[in-house]
């Protein structure tokens, strides 16, 4: 059944109920969630990677240049991350080292869209999971009973910042574009480091824009998502699924590239340094030839298969030491374990990240991690704002190599993101790429462990499997 | 709005502004310029008119939202405004409320009781092979629906169609070469299959938000745009980007950048694709008109039907 008509379905206790939701929406790409229901929580669950591209094909034979603007086409919403991680993959492959304006502009261009994409995500995309839009189209229709729990008066304080941050994150677009050429998909992140040298009068535009932005976060999202934790306390309780992260740290701050968020992983309670060897890819219930399958990304191929009997998913399983870890906000503050803003101190009674313990993993804990994050990347951003040197070089010109490989670690505004390059006779031999969403949206692997977001969807309550609210957000919180 | 005053496409004949007018607020005559200047009073009554019996159905194939988020980037009016006033946006994946079968019951309700009126937004392209299996779009009445499948059921439905981005108009980046999915565009799909409904090619990638909203208020108050032989509206593709670029007169001295990051110089020897591109993107430029792509870096030739293999490798020159 389709369980998302408002009829009143009858479920006897200890019945197993099947629902399905096709497509899950608000959310960048194609997922289709299945769940079994009994006595009230989801007991079962499969997520679908429902479309394919074939962009890791498609980049085979090119000039390992293109793959900075190619790859940045995954993700509309995140192209600079992809540009990001390209880039360090080619800077690598051709042994260039950025100036360190070149460092700053890139981080300025990532940075901005870092708060764009984070801003987007919980009033565009999260926010109608917990407060009602206007009754006109595209806000209606929604579910008959769809579980808002806010008063009107605060729930029209979240229209009305719903419409602001319509304007805040077109800004924050204005900041990338200032930098980076144009947004989404900018022209300005290369091998070698950015096109454009900022001007005085650019950083000045930037930093003016910035200022009403940061107003925003701090006055306006930072604290309605704390407001949010009352009506919906008991979601700080649901959703954990693995307390696995993986998370690969980015904003280089420095030359010596110590980044703002650590790089590490974080497996069955205990913190480890990361090992690229020890990230396999597995596709037993994937969309791809079966021989493909456990290989690290450097030796990763992708072949698909879309009649394969077994699989339900264009999306590959990867794994860290075997075992499934989530990517994102959350498993980047919980590395990293910062202080919180001054906000989130006094609402919640703590000084760090990690002091939230398991309530950190759950639905609500996601978006309190990712609000926390955006107010760090703020204040980071004031930071190399005052570094950015108007006028200084951003950029090494660098040959293309006869044949090299590259790794690019970091972070997309959802998770950790990894690029591989192989090059050969100056073109692109074997391009991978392992996004967040890979992580996070995985289906089960070869040995049997379900997927992060499968897994976290264990536990979670749905009373009513006409209206199944609670499994849209907890897909959401993961911002697929 | 009567029913005889519709086209057999469902475009309205009357609108209370002249054609002439019309154009002239849309090309405009300065850099930069947005579609402000289209929503003078009797546009916006003819527009809230519209609203009702015109709404906009949204899907997306094989892409990557960019050009929904683009369109997010829309200056004046404000997205918004778009939204709440200008179009009726029954369904659109990334922004609407609803999901699951809630959410296509309402798409093809909406095509059934608009069926020759509502404009359908094709964003991403159609995968055609494996029996379109590489873009599933959801279910209705238990079963999967594919990408394939949507537009084929809406495609005939539909009073007009907008292939919004390079990828729904060209097949983009999905079609590329190496790739095995028939990814293919709206234009190419409907001659496969025989469907007649009038298209309107919006390249970019992505789109630029004055080229989507300008084509689909253009649609909605005079009816289908001037096109280009690759399906283009004249007024936002009709001239060439290096024959009007603020660097040309670079170009005529020989004074070429060097390397990406001089900010002087024409970029053709960087690989800039301006001499091949047909956009008005040196006037309009990008994100509010602060900057774009050949100012930055190169042109890549993003709204070419061949992108991005007619344009690849990027970095060197044609």
């Amino acid at each position: 059944m389709a369980g998302c008509k408002p009829q009143v379905v009858p479920v006897a206790a200890g019945k197993k109920i099947k629902v399905s939701i096709d497509p899950i929406t608000r959310i960048e790409g194609h997922l289709k969630a299945e769940v079994e229901i009994k006595d009230g929580v989801v007991v079962d669950a499969r997520i679908h990677g429902g479309m394919y591209r074939g962009f890791e094909q498609i980049l085979i034979g090119r000039d390992p240049r293109d793959a900075t603007q190619i790859t940045q086409r995954i993700c509309g919403v995140c192209p600079t991350a992809h540009a990001t991680a390209s880039a360090l993959a080619l800077d690598d492959a051709f042994k260039v080292k950025l100036t360190p304006n070149g460092r700053i502009a890139r981080n300025l261009i990532l940075g901005a869209n870092f708060l764009q994409s984070h801003i987007l995500h919980f009033y565009h995309l999260a926010a109608l999971d917990y407060v009602n839009g206007p009754d006109v189209a595209p806000f209606v229709p929604r579910y008959a009973k769809n579980d808002v729990r806010v008063s009107k008066d605060i729930n029209d304080v979240a229209v009305g910042q719903y419409l602001e941050a319509l304007e805040i994150r077109k800004i924050l677009h204005e900041m990338v574009a200032l930098l980076g050429g144009k947004m989404p998909h900018v022209q300005g992140i290369v091998v070698g480091g950015t096109t454009e040298i900022p001007t005085r009068e650019a950083l000045n535009a930037y930093a003016e824009r910035f200022k009403k932005v940061k107003k925003f976060i701090m006055e306006k999202y930072v604290p309605i998502v704390y407001l949010l934790a009352g009506p919906y306390g008991d979601l700080l309780k649901t959703g954990g699924g693995y307390q696995n992260c993986v998370a690969w740290g980015v904003f280089p701050m420095d030359d010596a590239g110590n980044t703002l968020h650590k790089r590490g992983v974080f497996t069955e309670g205990k913190d480890y340094p990361v090992d690229t060897d020890l990230i396999k890819e597995y596709v037993k219930y994937s969309y791809f030839e079966d021989s493909t399958t456990g290989l690290n990304p450097a030796q990763g191929r992708t072949i698909p298969n879309p009649y394969k009997k077994a699989a339900y998913s264009f999306i590959k399983a990867p794994r860290y030491n075997e075992k499934p870890h989530q990517a994102g906000p959350l498993a980047r503050m919980w590395v990293t374990n910062p202080e919180l803003s001054k906000t989130g101190q006094e609402k919640l009674g703590i000084k760090r990240m990690r002091d939230m313990g398991d309530a950190a993993f759950s639905i609500l804990g996601r978006h309190v991690a990712r609000a926390e994050e955006t107010a760090m990347v703020a204040n980071a951003v004031e930071q190399w704002l005052s570094e950015a040197k108007p006028g200084k070089e951003t950029f090494i010109p660098a040959e293309i190599p006869d044949s090299s490989e590259g790794l690019g670690l970091t972070e997309a505004p959802r998770g950790a993101l990894l690029h591989y390059i192989d090059i050969k006779d100056k073109k692109i031999a074997n391009y991978q790429v392992t996004s967040a969403t890979i992580w996070n949206a995985n289906p089960m692997d070869d040995m049997g462990q379900r997927g992060p977001m499968e897994q976290a969807l264990i536990g979670v309550p749905v009373p009513d499997t006409a209206n199944p609210v609670n499994v849209g957000r907890l897909i959401r919180s993961f911002d697929p | 709005m009567k029913k005889n005053e519709m086209l057999p496409y469902g475009q309205q004949t009357k609108t209370g502004v002249s054609r002439r007018t019309f154009l002239k607020t849309v090309t405009g005559t300065i850099a930069g310029i947005g579609v402000s200047q289209m929503f003078n009073p009797a546009l916006v009554s003819a527009l809230e008119k519209a609203l009702e019996t015109h709404p906009v159905l949204w899907v997306q194939g094989q892409g990557c939202s960019g050009c929904s988020v683009s369109l997010l980037n829309n200056v004046d009016p404000s997205i918004a405004d778009i939204l709440l006033k200008v179009i009726s946006l029954q369904y659109h994946p990334t922004v609407m409320a609803a999901e699951g079968e809630t959410a296509l019951e309402n798409l093809y309700r909406v095509a059934e009781k608009y069926k020759g009126k509502f404009s359908l937004v094709v964003e991403g392209a159609i995968p055609m092979a494996a029996n379109g299996k590489y873009c599933n779009f959801g279910e209705l009445n238990n079963k999967e629906i594919t990408m394939v499948d949507v537009v084929k059921d809406l495609g005939v439905k539909a009073g007009s169609v907008l292939a919004v981005g390079t990828c729904a108009a060209y097949g983009g980046i999905p079609a590329a070469a190496g790739s095995e999915t028939g990814a293919t565009g709206v234009m190419n799909f409907f001659q496969t299959y025989g469907i007649k409904t009038p298209v309107v090619n919006i390249p970019g990638c992505p789109s630029h938000p004055d080229w989507i909203v300008g084509s689909i208020v253009h649609l909605l108050t005079k009816g289908l745009p001037e096109l280009d032989s690759d399906g283009r509206p004249t007024i936002f593709f009709g001239n060439n980007i290096h024959d009007n670029c603020p660097n040309l007169k670079d170009y005529d001295a020989g004074v070429m950048a060097g390397k990406l990051s001089d900010a002087k110089g024409c970029r053709m020897d960087l690989g800039c694709k301006g001499p091949d591109t047909y956009a008005d993107c040196y006037k309009r430029k990008w994100n509010s008109g602060l900057n774009w792509c050949v100012d930055n870096s190169v042109c890549i030739g993003c709204v070419e039907p061949g992108f991005p293999d007619a344009s690849s490798p990027f970095y060197e020159p044609a």
